[in-house]
């Protein structure tokens, strides 16, 4: 049953002055809620961090992975564990809010007895507590949170850009922010945000003469402790994603600039230094062991939920590794003691954003109902009703990309369909209506084209080996996030362990072996070349919202996942 | 002011262009003479594998060192077409630096002389068709260096 914050706070009113313990789940959500957000100070510098929010500014469900291969060295490691292996290496009680928060068990009844999750209304009471409790807290945005909705696309970020403001967001990086075009990310910094919100990123530099676009840093004082925040743009922006919006920036990790940068703000006398990153989680574990001189990566880009940060030894010592998950549906929370230049001690806490367990402030709501209202008609538009769980996040195919892929090969006549393995996208319960803002939230990106493209055999598993080798290469520095790519049509075999050109094998089509020389027509959308941009294309949304308005409901069968091979035993898999 | 200056020295490098750099490097006599020139490796560029390429380099057993050679290269290029390489080193009496690219189709990219007493770095861009490793080899003190890092080259797509 969902319940709003009242009901919530009855049944435990209910439930003390009776004396008696309601014994479902409505008892242990209550008895989770009082504790949730009880989180004393322990220390004198504090960061609060929000990351890929993906422009949800209203409550949503999204639900976690519930296959997050880890390969190599990084098998049965954080963030590659799902289900309850993750709550057994975090320590969470099954069956609880923070179980729903972190898990895709028992989904579709724990959302529908914890209510929906994020929205920036709750999330600024949420934020607004945490500061009243930590004079000069920071908060840190990771990037990914302009883009992500309609109403982000249409008003080119402005929509988040202000709530990040109202939130009070003070330091930022970046990813999908820079593919509304170099331009208006730096017309922004250099406008709106000029004076309230620093944009930082280290690893940004011009092709021409490499010099800085960002700042790289940002130093600040906090309760008398000088501490630094360097930002880490996503490095394959311009690899992961057309390379047009940004022609004359480059990226790349840059572990060397990185530790200068740090050597240079500690020489400037930063007691705490953090890495503001959007890495990915793999990428920033690496990192960790390999530069010094950083207390802490606050992480994002892969969407990990991660309740407690990752210690990581280095020859300077030791430095925490975080990822705070995505869609708004987390805060973290990071104290630092520091005492005579030296920290002392560390607390770190991802909170659950419940929507149900936290008041909406008035503020931003308004702010929200501000940038929607020229938009509403056209979100609210609904399309379809689903008949059954419709989500994204997973290795592979979730149930909404089946959609897309299903809208892709009827639309087009095509007998194979590609769809981006991106890792957001919320999630709609059985029975609810898919409105146009359900379909922009899985789609809604400046690159929307939809395409036809003629492939042989050999051109697809080549695509295939590629993304797999993104996603399944034993050196995270080689990973570019992101999930696998997902196929509409095509059956194949995975062999995540296997070496790139291996890994992909037994495709068929309709079960018979895919033909390496023969040409097979292939639908798909998101393209990143110039050529396909000057092309057009129907934006992927429209199509998918013609295909659904004519389905009329949705059948949610099992989506076309690939056979595994070696994987069994995976922590990451349920 | 910062964002004006920059922008100034840029129209400046820009408008300058060749010809700057070209009467910087004459004034500083670092473009060799024409019997230089004619000292191009024909055999060592036009060669189609590494052993080829380094038995016209002259180049006995290089020794593998990561500590005497830092090179730089992205793990994933951006665009396979400009791929940013950077090699530095201390060691000393430093003669020439190469770049070797390993599944190019030629694989000698770029070689440089070094005359006495200037300072190891040296920053190009070269260009790679597919995912390999990149070699840099440096030759000081009449004896042979090397060290190696992979470059992906990607079709891109599909992140985030």
């Amino acid at each position: 049953m969902g319940m709003n914050r009242r009901e919530f706070l009855q049944i435990m009113a209910i439930a003390t002055a009776g004396g008696f313990v309601l014994n479902s789940e409505d008892s242990h959500a209550a008895s989770d809620a009082s504790r949730m957000y009880d989180l004393p100070r322990r220390g004198n510098v504090s960061f609060m961090h929000i990351t890929d929010s993906h422009a949800q500014l209203y409550p949503i469900h999204f639900r976690e992975p519930a296959i997050n291969l880890g390969v190599g060295a990084m098998s049965g490691q954080a963030p590659h564990l799902v289900g309850n292996a993750l709550l057994k290496r975090f320590g969470i009680k099954p069956g609880t809010a923070q179980a729903h928060a972190f898990t895709s068990l028992n989904f579709i009844e724990a959302a529908k007895s914890y209510g929906k999750v994020g929205g920036f209304a709750h999330l600024a009471t949420l934020v607004k507590q945490i500061r009243a409790s930590r004079p000069g807290a920071l908060l840190l945005d990771g990037g990914d949170t302009w883009q992500g909705s309609g109403q982000a696309l249409w008003s080119n970020g402005q929509d988040m850009i202000e709530a990040c403001l109202e939130l009070g967001v003070d330091v930022m990086t970046m990813h999908f922010e820079c593919m509304y075009g170099a331009q208006r990310i730096k017309e922004a910094e250099e406008g709106i945000l000029k004076g309230k919100m620093d944009v930082v990123a280290h690893n940004v530099k011009t092709n021409d003469f490499g010099d800085p676009v960002f700042k790289p840093y940002v130093m600040k004082e906090m309760n008398g402790v000088p501490v630094a925040i360097i930002g880490q743009a996503f490095p394959y922006s311009t690899i992961a994603n057309p390379r047009y919006f940004v022609p004359d920036w480059s990226y790349g990790i840059q572990e060397e600039n990185l530790q200068s940068t740090i050597d240079e703000v500690r020489k400037k006398g930063a007691q705490v230094v953090v890495l503001l990153s959007h890495n990915g989680m793999d990428v920033d574990l690496k990192l960790a062991s390999r530069v010094s001189g950083l207390d802490a990566i606050l992480g994002g880009h892969t969407h990990d939920g991660i309740p407690a940060p990752i210690p990581v030894k280095n020859r300077g010592g030791t430095t925490l590794v975080t990822n705070a998950g995505s869609n708004g549906k987390f805060l973290g929370v990071l104290d630092f003691d520091v005492k005579a230049g030296k920290i002392t001690s560390f607390n770190y806490k991802l909170l659950p954003v419940f929507s149900n367990l936290l008041a909406a402030d008035p503020s931003m709501t308004a702010l929200m109902q501000r940038h929607r209202a020229p938009y509403e008609s056209k979100l609210s538009e609904k399309l379809a009703t689903t008949d059954g769980l419709l989500y994204r996040r997973g290795n592979f195919n979730g149930s909404f990309d089946q959609v897309i892929l299903d809208a892709l090969m009827k639309e087009k006549d095509a007998p194979i369909a590609f769809s981006p393995g991106f890792r957001w996208g919320t999630s709609l319960l059985p029975g609810s209506a898919i409105t146009m803002e359900d379909v922009l939230n899985q789609t809604a990106i400046t690159y929307p084209y939809s395409t036809l493209t003629e492939m042989t055999g050999a051109q697809i598993k080549n695509v295939l080996e590629d993304v797999g080798d993104n996603l399944f290469n034993p050196d995270p520095y080689y990973q570019q996030g992101g999930d696998m790519v997902r196929v509409g049509g095509l059956e194949y075999t995975c062999e995540p362990n296997a070496k790139m050109g291996q890994r992909i094998q037994d495709m068929r089509l309709n079960g018979e072996l895919l033909d390496a020389n023969k040409t097979y027509k292939v639908a798909g959308w998101a393209p990143v070349s110039e050529a396909a941009r000057d092309k057009g294309g129907e934006p992927i949304w429209d199509l998918v919202a013609r295909h659904l308005r004519n389905e009329k409901v949705v059948k949610v069968s099992t989506p076309n996942v690939p056979k595994l091979k070696g994987m069994s035993g995976n922590l990451g898999m349920i | 002011m910062k964002a004006e200056v920059d922008l100034n020295r840029r129209k400046a490098l820009k408008a300058g262009g060749s010809m700057g750099l070209l009467a910087l490097f004459g004034g500083l006599g670092l473009l060799q003479s024409g019997a230089a020139l004619a000292e191009w490796n024909k055999a060592a560029f036009s060669a189609k594998s590494m052993d080829d390429a380094l038995n016209a380099l002259g180049v006995i057993i290089p020794e593998n060192s990561a500590t005497a050679i830092q090179l730089t290269v992205p793990e994933i290029a951006e665009n396979g077409s400009v791929v940013p390489v950077s090699v530095a080193s201390n060691l000393a009496d430093i003669e020439q630096i190469s770049i070797l690219v390993d599944k190019n189709p030629n694989v000698l990219a770029a070689s440089f002389v070094i005359p006495q007493g200037t300072e190891g770095l040296i920053t190009t861009r070269v260009k790679m068709g597919q995912t390999a490793n990149v070699i840099a080899l440096v030759k000081a003190g009449g004896k042979y260096y090397r060290v190696a890092k992979e470059v992906k080259v990607t079709a891109g797509g599909c992140g985030g």
